[in-house]
């Protein structure tokens, strides 16, 4: 039920609908990632970075303040993929995703970036693995984020603004794919979640799985039981697929992801692909898509660049309709009062993405009581997202006090 | 038997390559692209793709995503573009529709291939869509007797080229090079060893298309291949005309250019 089986499908999610130029990559991609993944170098070279590079495993912190005074009590367990270097569970695909690259013999590397996290991801592995490197990002997006935009040409990327179309995540995604139709004898296409044509989705969730592994014996380890729920944001949904993975067989386990609800679902403007979209095609996979009745892309909204995208993984399509997972939205408002609830009890500022899952652990706090127990994967940090959260609660600052309110 | 195969059929008796011109519906308006087809069609194209205007279009490269965009602003929708069609279609012209998937299945795969075919069209040109996804379109296009039209790559493997020719009814759409629609100033080699490869997979006629612009890169292609696909230049020449009078005159410009062209090597 829970892997890719049937040629890259997730019962009638998954799949490739991409231009047949594509079809030759994507085949020895699949190749090339099933032989690496059974070639014991392959795995160990992965680990020595997963280990002596990102700084794995990460931490799980028992957030307790947090628990007590926002989740009713329930013990909260956090899995700090913050901590790794680039800060965000991202680089744990790009390391294998990189190493796949120099297996192949190419040379460059090309990414789509929305809150920048996966770009900085992907030109660090560049510049480690000595690969030419070029991010594609929407031109509102090199906006919001301008210090990631920073952040990558120091590293020594090319960061392309995309002009097209709404100009967001969305777009730069069309764009690197017709980078990588042009490009794609010398070029490997590093894509940042579970969604994309087969392999991708498989792929992404096998680089990220990682995650719930080590998650899954630390808990059994500190508490000497599995979790009542497992918690994640949902975007494209690869730091979801990576902790939810370890704890699929596990029956007792309830797997919760949380999208974004934006100004609020029935407003028409948030990122809640389950709560607002349906089933259709988009980017290479068929998968739950905001789309109008006549099957155009609607265009997402949230606080959160990294949530704000109008399709999912196709494997989180599965889950929710076997009733594996439940998925459910947070608003903008809703996220960011779990933002500073964390900042303010556990000395943690978190990525916005990850506040929607810590929003979802208050609401499962409050189902569950104080003996329930929750492990959320807290995929990044909050660095990025200063300037947001300095709008968002009118936090002065001497020289700005009288701009943008 | 199709439109389509009536055409390819008129051309091989004039010993000539078809000649295939594509245009979105919508673009510059709705009643504009029936007069710019139709104009089209008047100055010698044999065969007609109505694109279906949508919001992703990640093979084209940016003056098909212009018009794309221009037509969604004009409020151009998948039963707008049946519409077109029939207006077209009227002409005599084979008339086909080129159309991302999802626009498709969320319109319902048979009601599309069934209105289609009331329309008048013969057939659906789906770029990303491939063979291995097409279970249901196949029946549907069968059902209604309606034509496939999926594409190769210079990068197909001959193996690969066997099953997507062998899905394909009416042509085979070869694309010129790697990479997306849009005008080139010459089209590379790769054309002509991939329509020779896929002769060897099927009997179908093959077209090439993908940078396509001008009277001589036609005349090239029309040596090997069974039909010459050109969009992109089209539009361009709509974009740049101040007005929709100069944009039907300057489409019937290239069309008689390209028309030359295909018919040069038995001149």
């Amino acid at each position: 039920m829970a892997s890719a089986t049937n040629s890259g499908h997730f019962g009638p999610y998954g799949g490739r609908f991409v231009p047949e130029a594509l079809t030759a990559a994507l085949d020895e991609l699949d190749e090339v990632f099933h032989a690496a993944m059974d070639d014991p170098a392959f795995r160990a070279e992965l680990e020595r970075l997963e280990r002596d590079y990102t700084g794995r495993p990460s931490p799980l912190t028992e957030a307790v303040r947090f628990g007590q005074e926002h989740c009713s009590g329930a013990r909260i367990f956090l899995k700090r993929e913050d901590l790794n270097h680039t800060g965000s569970h991202k680089i744990n695909n790009v390391l294998g995703q990189a190493l796949l690259t120099v297996r192949m013999g190419k040379k460059r590397v090309i990414a789509e970036t929305g809150a920048g996290q996966h770009g900085v991801a992907t030109a660090t592995a560049a510049a480690l693995l000595g690969l030419d490197c070029v991010v594609y990002m929407g031109e509102e997006d090199t906006r919001r984020q301008a210090l990631n935009v920073v952040r990558m040409r120091l590293l020594g990327a090319t960061v392309v603004p995309v002009t097209a179309g709404r100009r967001t995540l969305k777009d730069a995604i069309n764009e690197a794919m017709r980078d990588w139709v042009t490009s794609v004898d010398d070029t490997h296409y590093i894509l940042g979640t579970v969604t994309g044509p087969s392999p991708f989705p498989d792929m992404v969730r096998t680089f990220q799985s990682v995650i719930g592994r080590e998650a899954r014996a630390q808990i059994l380890d500190r508490t000497g039981r599995l979790p009542d729920a497992v918690a994640a944001c949902v975007g494209g949904g690869s730091n979801a697929m990576g902790i939810f993975t370890a704890f699929i067989g596990d029956a007792d386990v309830q797997l919760w992801g949380f999208e974004a609800g934006g100004d609020g679902v029935s407003t028409g403007r948030h990122a809640a692909r389950f709560a607002g979209g349906s089933p259709g095609v988009l980017h290479g996979a068929r998968t739950f898509v905001m789309q109008d009745e006549w099957g155009q892309t609607v265009p997402s909204h949230s606080i959160s660049a990294g949530l704000d995208y109008p399709g999912v993984g196709p494997q989180h399509a599965w889950l929710h309709d076997s009733g594996r997972a439940s998925y459910e939205a947070v608003d903008d408002a809703e996220a960011m009062r779990a933002f500073q609830a964390l900042c303010r009890t556990e000395g943690i500022i978190p990525a916005i993405e990850s506040a929607h899952a810590l929003a979802g652990a208050m609401r499962l706090g409050s189902r569950m009581g104080p003996d329930g127990m929750a492990l959320v994967n807290l995929s990044g940090r909050g660095d990025k997202d200063v300037a947001t959260a300095t709008r968002w609660f009118g936090i002065d600052e001497p020289d700005e006090a009288a701009e943008g309110r | 038997m199709t439109g389509l195969h009536d055409a390819f059929s008129r051309a091989r008796d004039e010993g000539r390559a078809a000649l295939i011109g594509y245009l979105p519906a919508g673009f510059p308006t709705s009643d504009g692209s029936v007069l710019l087809i139709k104009a089209m069609v008047a100055s010698g194209v044999d065969i007609v793709e109505v694109g279906l205007p949508y919001s992703d279009p990640l093979m084209d490269g940016p003056v098909i995503q212009e018009a794309a965009d221009t037509a969604l602003r004009q409020g151009m929708t998948p039963a707008g573009v049946l519409d077109v069609v029939e207006r077209v279609a009227a002409t005599g012209a084979a008339t086909l529709v080129m159309s991302y998937w999802n626009p498709v299945e969320r319109f319902g795969v048979d009601e599309f291939a069934g209105g289609l075919a009331r329309a008048g069209g013969c057939g659906v040109i789906t770029p990303d869509l491939t063979p291995e996804e097409a279970g249901e379109w196949t029946r549907a296009t069968y059902e209604h007797g309606i034509d496939r039209v999926f594409l190769v790559a210079p990068s197909s493997t001959d193996a690969r080229l066997r099953t997507v020719a062998s899905a394909c009814t009416g042509f085979v759409y070869a694309a010129s090079t790697m990479g997306v629609t849009g005008a080139r100033t010459s089209v590379s080699g790769a054309a002509e060893s991939l329509v020779s490869r896929v002769r060897e997979a099927s009997s179908l006629p093959v077209a090439v298309g993908l940078g396509v612009s001008s009277g001589d890169q036609a005349a090239q292609i029309a040596a090997y291949a069974d039909g010459v696909i050109v969009g992109s230049a089209f539009i361009r020449r709509v974009l740049d005309a101040p007005s929709l009078q100069a944009a039907e005159a300057s489409v019937r410009e290239l069309v008689a250019e390209l028309a030359a062209g295909v018919r040069r090597r038995t001149e």
